[in-house]
């Protein structure tokens, strides 16, 4: 297992976080539900390449998540939907879908029926359910730190924050924008509970980190922001369990923002119109290009909490959910531009007339 | 009762806005203890324990904080210190907040507002106009208010609206302007006749209200009797009551302290030209900044906005045609 932890600030080893980390049963528990989350995302987007390498029923790009499936589950599984408040980014269907996200969301929003959340008004990955905690990202990297933080801003100023916790992702490239610094640096000083992933993919579409960075490595960044660091092995689905179980604990336990920074490989092009032929072949060879589903399935096995029968009927299940959902969402239908209604304010007399 | 100035109805109706709903929150740079750059939040940090604070120098995340919090039923009011700083927070606003509503069916109470348009002395960074900027984008409604009446009721109203909204208050009138009191409340959306007359329409807004009721004023000395619209709010704009005063008028002038190119005045005189191109008499004119970033030294301020001189001069054109 690598994981690290680097800190401004001194906290007692026997703080609740790390309590809750050496908790065996529950990292068993975590690791599995990490796990599931991790299958079922495989196989939804796997449907979702080959519906768009198929043509005509996915209209615009599909993001998929290859390879990032355990550092992003590892952390959606620790949000409780309608309570905690979550920001995911485009890598995220397998946090999404431990958050509680049906897979019937995905699939509308990507299919763009009047179903979905987004009813054909937003596709693919802009999807969320924000009323519920679930906000909807929108392209620009690094915008919805700050709104997460302000979800949480808000109920702490009312008195109802309790034990509720936000989460946001962002990748190596996210981490250069105004917007990532800000909203940390906001809420590292509103000292708000708040855990952010930066899942360090090695390419921001083809740029290399070299271009994109030239900190040593992206969690020293947590010293100048005045937050805890964490460093993990994201092909390493255990570590993933173990240090975000302890990032969320200690953003919980009142112990500000923390910023998770996972080290992996982009298994999959930018989007799936990319073939990412930029990354140098030498790279796919070295420990980060590791399949983290291959790892965790291993894992499983090697710790005795699954054999193969009972991976391979989580996978089979999948399957099913997946081939029932879009059997269901095919049948759905699409936007009507006539009987859409146009209106992008909520204030009805304040919609102005026609003047083309 | 002694005279309210435009910045005291601001503060007043934050007061009131905080007092009348707990959801209500003030956000922004030295907005607390200090009351503000421009102490439009004097005292209210004190008066309101928990619900004034301060913002780091930061307002991309301070316009994304504002959207979080409104998503969970708060109604922030976040302070721009400068206008012309909102550039900064611009993602946030016409990307984040502007398409929460149509994208996600979430209403985004927040109100922005943004110490406006130009004083002498301030030059290029501290002196702008935005209103036309932000009337580009569907989803915000874009408050423009010329009086202390309106500053005040618009204020509140802004603030109640379940809708992002642009409240671009001038610097000008901060102090310049007062009123008896507050007065009565009008309806966001609609237009007000400033001043009546026949011959011919004066369509603006903000600042440039008052320099064009001092030019219908230098009229009316050789005969004429121009009737001043004041827009109040620049989106929506009342079309109905532009057409309807050109109906009577026959002639259009828009006038506006934004920069030249397209914007709020263009904005005016497409819809006249294309809704009401059988009422005029005249070609419709419009008068805005000149087309350079705003100067610092008073001589050259004065000569890049327009004013009384040069709206009159205008107006002469457009009566002579």
């Amino acid at each position: 297992m690598s994981a690290a932890s680097s800190s401004p600030a001194s906290h007692s080893p026997t703080s609740p976080g790390a309590q809750a980390a050496r908790d065996d049963d529950n990292l068993k528990e975590d690791f599995l539900r990490t796990l599931r989350c991790m299958i079922r995302a495989r196989i939804l987007e796997e449907k979702l390449g080959s519906l768009y390498r198929a043509g005509g029923r996915i209209v615009g790009g599909v993001y998929l998540g290859r390879g990032q499936e355990a550092f992003s589950a590892a952390a959606g599984i620790h949000l409780r939907w309608g309570r905690d408040v979550y920001g995911p980014l485009l890598r995220d269907q397998a946090g999404r879908m431990a958050f509680g996200e049906p897979i019937l969301d995905t699939l509308r929003t990507y299919l763009g029926t009047v179903t979905g959340p987004m009813r054909g008004r937003d596709g693919n990955i802009h999807r969320g359910r924000p009323r519920e905690g679930y906000m909807a990202m929108i392209s620009h990297l690094g915008s919805l730190i700050s709104v997460v933080t302000g979800a949480l801003f808000a109920r702490r100023m009312r008195g109802d924050l309790g034990d509720s916790v936000g989460a946001s992702s962002i990748g190596d490239g996210g981490t250069s924008t105004g917007a990532f610094h800000e909203g940390l640096n906001l809420a590292a000083v509103e000292k708000l509970p708040l855990v952010v992933s930066v899942a360090n993919n090695q390419f921001a579409y083809s740029t290399p980190t070299q271009r994109q960075y030239a900190c040593n490595d992206l969690v020293d960044r947590a010293l100048g922001y005045g937050v805890r660091g964490h460093r993990i092995d994201a092909t390493d689905p255990l570590a993933c369990v173990t240090v975000m179980r302890e990032a969320f604990a200690r953003a919980r336990a009142g112990e500000g923002p923390q910023l998770v920074v996972g080290n992996l490989l982009r298994l999959a092009g930018h989007g799936e119109h990319d073939d990412a032929s930029y990354v140098p072949k030498a790279m796919r060879d070295t420990a980060e290009a590791r399949d983290c589903l291959q790892v965790g399935m291993d894992q499983a096995r090697s710790q005795g909490w699954a054999d193969a029968e009972q991976l391979a009927s989580w996978q089979a299940q999948a399957k099913r959910e997946v081939d029932e959902a879009l059997a269901q969402v095919s049948k759905e239908a699409a936007p009507d531009p006539f009987r859409e209604n146009w209106r992008a304010l909520s204030t009805p007399h304040l919609l102005e007339g026609a003047h083309e | 009762m002694s005279a309210i100035t435009y910045l005291e109805a601001i503060r007043e109706a934050q007061f009131e806005a905080l007092r009348r709903d707990k959801n209500v929150f003030l956000y922004g740079q030295d907005i607390n203890a200090f009351g503000g750059a421009f102490k439009a939040t004097k005292n209210l940090g004190a008066q309101f324990p928990g619900r004034v604070f301060d913002s780091p120098i930061s307002e991309d995340a301070m316009i994304g904080m504002a959207i979080g919090a409104a998503v969970e039923g708060a109604r922030p009011i976040v302070e721009m210190q400068f206008a012309d700083f909102s550039s900064v927070g611009f993602n946030q606003i016409i990307n984040q907040a502007a398409t929460l509503f149509w994208r996600t069916e979430t209403p985004c109470p927040i109100t922005i507002r943004l110490p406006s348009g130009g004083t002498a002395g301030s030059g290029p960074f501290h002196s702008q106009s935005m209103e036309s900027i932000y009337a580009h984008y569907p989803g915000l409604v874009i408050v423009t208010p010329a009086t202390v009446e309106d500053a005040y009721w618009m204020l509140l109203e802004s603030v109640q609206l379940n809708d992002p909204v642009i409240f671009c208050e001038h610097k000008f009138l901060y102090y310049h302007l007062k009123a008896d009191d507050l007065g009565q409340p009008m309806p966001l959306g609609k237009a007000r006749i400033a001043r009546p007359g026949r011959d011919a329409t004066l369509v603006t807004y903000s600042a440039m209200l008052h320099e064009s009721l001092k030019a219908a004023e230098e009229l009316r000395l050789d005969g004429y009797e121009v009737e001043v619209l004041d827009l109040r709010s620049v989106k929506p704009m009342d079309t109905d009551t532009i057409l309807a005063s050109v109906a009577r008028t026959g002639r259009l002038l828009a006038v506006g302290e934004a920069f030249p190119w397209g914007g709020v005045t263009a904005e005016i005189i497409t819809r006249v030209s294309a809704e009401a191109f059988h009422l005029l008499d005249a070609p419709p004119m419009r008068l805005n900044s000149k087309d350079t970033p705003i100067p610092y030294h008073p001589n050259l301020w004065k000569s890049h906005r327009p004013t009384t001189a040069t709206i009159s001069a205008r107006l002469r054109e457009l009566l002579r045609y």
